[in-house]
């Protein structure tokens, strides 16, 4: 067993981060994540790997920082929350054409506009349909615990690369401020100059004189070529829609008539409203989503002819409850259920949603 | 000339000036006369001089030198509009040794991307920002920038640049140059030769800084011309810049070595 | 006796045209020639190639970098 601690999501993020040998984090201030920047900053982790921290001038500073930092092969993150992350849509649509690896992640909060600082998971279409602009997509992973806070940096990071595209971790206010007890790993070292030069070698960090000079763009004016570009990203995003799908059945094991499908804190909820369905004889099991993007339409569908109805639980007006209703073509009965403007469904609040949307009691 | 006479003189020993290896073969995009293409020759050849083309990674803006990339042989990152001091800070700090610098114009530097240009300097980024200000937006057509000139007409100024609705034009590195963490701050022009010369001074001195690592940035604006944005022609849009644009935007150094120059 | 005479060849279908060699040459060498390149611009040329003395100017100022320069010492029939 890892060394073990006691520690807030957010903590736990920053703390995966130097252990990961990320190299540079860029970020500023926003609620309900800002123990990311605070905990790296108390840590020194330029004492401890080498690692930079920068509190940049703005989120869309800070998302350009990673760009550069990206470009020139480096492991670079930033962090915000909903509105930030609304600033860093442009730069992060750059880094897909770019194609350029990098980590995001957003710790949501209630919106829309500036909206409050509790939790929320209203960003699910800006994580998962674009947000910013033209056609691109990147891996969304949705932690559900302080541990996947922790674990999921460095595979994020194994996919950014993996792909040469930015991934976003999307958490949420309640994973971010919660404490839990996390089994940290064992710490990586950052790459070196010469591990990069092997691993990227597109990256601009100097043309020697035994190659032509790399140029990291986002721009062709030719649209032929910008097509044949677009093309190359798609059979990129199709690549992850085949490999990197994820996902846990929870007490999905007997013959289930209900189906909670669900990601985050909304999961850990919706876990208690099992257990409440379960002692009146209503059989439910829950589908948590691990990635959002790529969606799991074939397993949903799968389970769609199991059931009699699936209840999509998301603290928003419903965003992820299209992609169910998507996977399930029009097979079984699916309904949305989920408090908004930072309020917090509780497990009694869902449970009932399910008896009185898909049961009719 | 006798064909003997231009034998003996055309011998490779006799070259004394050639286009720099460091820009490449490409046909600059750029329009005929345009300063330019004459700031990216005069950066390359300071690079090849100094010998780092292998340590320098530059940052491309938003701008008709959005093509900055295809002209400029090092390796280069194009940046989102106005954000090149922040691509450019990330590439530094990730890499200290690299000699990093960014290539902007006026609607780049001074209007979408002020907070980068100014955090930048504040911070004392060891980088060379190359700041072009021809007083337009050229890639999109020759609109109004922030440091067009009072009265000077754009395409979103059809009537001439009128100060009590869009404020006067910025004198963005005055401003700047206020900030401890800008080292080297100096205006120049390459539409003469003698000016030519004294940018490539101020060039050589901008890039020697960082690699001296005297801590801070070091910023050189080029104010040119825009023959086509201001609808003149090449030559007469250069008499027009020297009687015009140096009275507002006079050329010379204005901080060197961390110390302002005394006028 | 000995003269500095110079020689500049330019790249005629990379010249834009733009004619600021032209008044940048200290000895007026530099002309514009009627006919046009495969762009349709009329290139620069030695209009007076016995004044040059191969100084550069011309080349140093040129936004497109097209014009090459060489110089020699030569002696020349009085």
């Amino acid at each position: 067993m890892g060394e073990l601690k006691l520690m807030k999501g957010n903590e736990a993020i920053a703390e995966a981060a130097i252990r990961a040998g990320v190299d540079a984090y860029f970020g500023y201030p926003i609620t309900p994540q800002t123990e990311i920047i605070e905990y790296l900053m108390a840590e020194k982790p330029h004492e401890r790997t080498g690692m930079v921290v920068l509190q940049a001038e703005s989120e869309i500073a800070a998302i350009n920082m990673v760009y550069g930092a990206a470009g020139v092969g480096k492991k670079a993150m930033t962090s915000s929350s909903s509105p930030g992350i609304s600033l860093k849509m442009e730069g992060i649509s750059y880094m897909a054409g770019a194609e350029l690896p990098a980590v995001i992640v957003n710790v949501a909060r209630g919106g829309p506009g500036l909206g409050t600082i509790q939790p929320s998971q209203a960003d699910y279409f800006q994580a998962t349909k674009g947000g910013g602009h033209g056609d691109y997509r990147m891996v969304v992973l949705a932690p559900a615990s302080v541990q996947e806070m922790s674990d999921f940096v460095s595979l994020a990071f194994d996919l950014a690369f993996k792909y040469s595209n930015p991934v976003m971790i999307l958490s949420d206010g309640v994973i971010g401020q919660m404490m839990e007890k996390v089994e940290l790993k064992d710490a990586v070292p950052r790459w070196t100059d010469e591990e990069i030069k092997k691993i990227s070698p597109w990256a601009t960090i100097g043309k020697p004189k035994t190659r032509e000079h790399n140029i990291i763009t986002s721009l062709d004016l030719d649209s032929s070529r910008q097509e044949k570009h677009n093309e190359k990203l798609l059979a990129k995003y199709n690549e992850m829609r085949a490999k990197e799908v994820r996902f846990e059945k929870i007490e999905c094991d007997d013959d289930i008539d209900y189906l909670f499908v669900a990601y985050g804190s909304s999961a850990r909820i919706a876990q208690k409203s099992i257990q409440l369905l379960r002692e009146k004889g209503i059989k439910v099991g829950l589908f948590r989503l691990i990635t959002l993007f790529p969606f799991p339409y074939e397993e949903i569908e799968k389970m769609s002819s199991k059931v009699k109805g699936i209840l999509a639980v998301e603290l928003s007006a419903g965003q992820m409850v299209e992609d169910v209703l998507l996977a399930v073509k029009g097979k079984v009965h699916v309904e949305h259920y989920g408090r908004m403007g930072g309020m917090i469904h509780s497990p009694l609040q869902v449970a009932n949603a399910l008896e009185k949307k898909l049961i009719g009691g | 000339m006798r064909d003997e006479i231009y034998n003996e003189i055309v011998q490779p020993e006799n070259l004394v000036y050639k286009k720099t290896e460091l820009m490449t073969d490409k046909v600059l995009s750029y329009c005929p006369g345009c300063g330019h293409g004459t700031a990216h020759r005069i950066i390359m050849e300071v690079i090849e001089e100094l010998d780092i083309q292998e340590s320098t990674i530059a940052v491309a803006p938003v701008g008709c030198s959005v093509l900055a990339y295809e002209f400029m042989n090092v390796d280069i990152q194009q940046a989102a509009h106005g954000r090149a001091p922040a691509v450019a800070t990330g590439i530094k700090r990730c890499w200290p040794d690299k000699i990093v610098f960014t290539y902007q114009g006026d609607g780049d530097l001074a209007a979408i991307g002020t907070a980068e240009t100014i955090h930048a300097i504040n911070r004392g980024e060891n980088i060379v920002i190359i700041f072009i200000n021809n007083g337009i937006y050229g890639m999109t057509g020759g609109q109004m920038a922030p440091t067009t000139l009072a009265g000077m007409k754009s395409s979103t100024s059809p009537y001439g640049r009128d100060v009590a609705m869009m404020g006067n034009p910025i004198k963005m590195t005055e401003l700047i140059s206020h900030l401890d963490g800008a080292y080297f701050v100096t205006r120049q022009a390459v539409h003469t030769p003698a000016h030519v010369r004294k940018t490539k001074k101020a060039v050589k001195m901008a890039f020697q800084n960082q690699m001296d690592k005297k801590g801070g940035v070091s910023f050189i604006e080029i104010v040119s011309n825009c023959n086509s944005g201001w609808k003149m022609s090449p030559v007469h849009a250069n008499e027009w810049m020297v009687d015009n644009m140096f009275p507002f935007y006079p050329l010379g150094d204005i901080k060197v070595d961390g110390e302002m120059v005394k006028k | 006796m000995a003269k500095v005479r110079g020689v500049i060849i330019v790249d005629t279908e990379k010249c834009k045209g733009c004619e600021v060699c032209v008044g940048n040459c200290p000895t007026e060498v530099i002309g514009m020639s009627d006919n046009v390149n495969g762009k349709g611009y009329h290139y620069a040329y030695m209009a007076q190639a016995d004044a040059c003395t191969g100084c550069s100017n011309c080349a140093i100022v040129c936004p497109d970098g097209v014009i090459t320069v060489y110089r020699k010492k030569i002696t020349v029939e009085v």
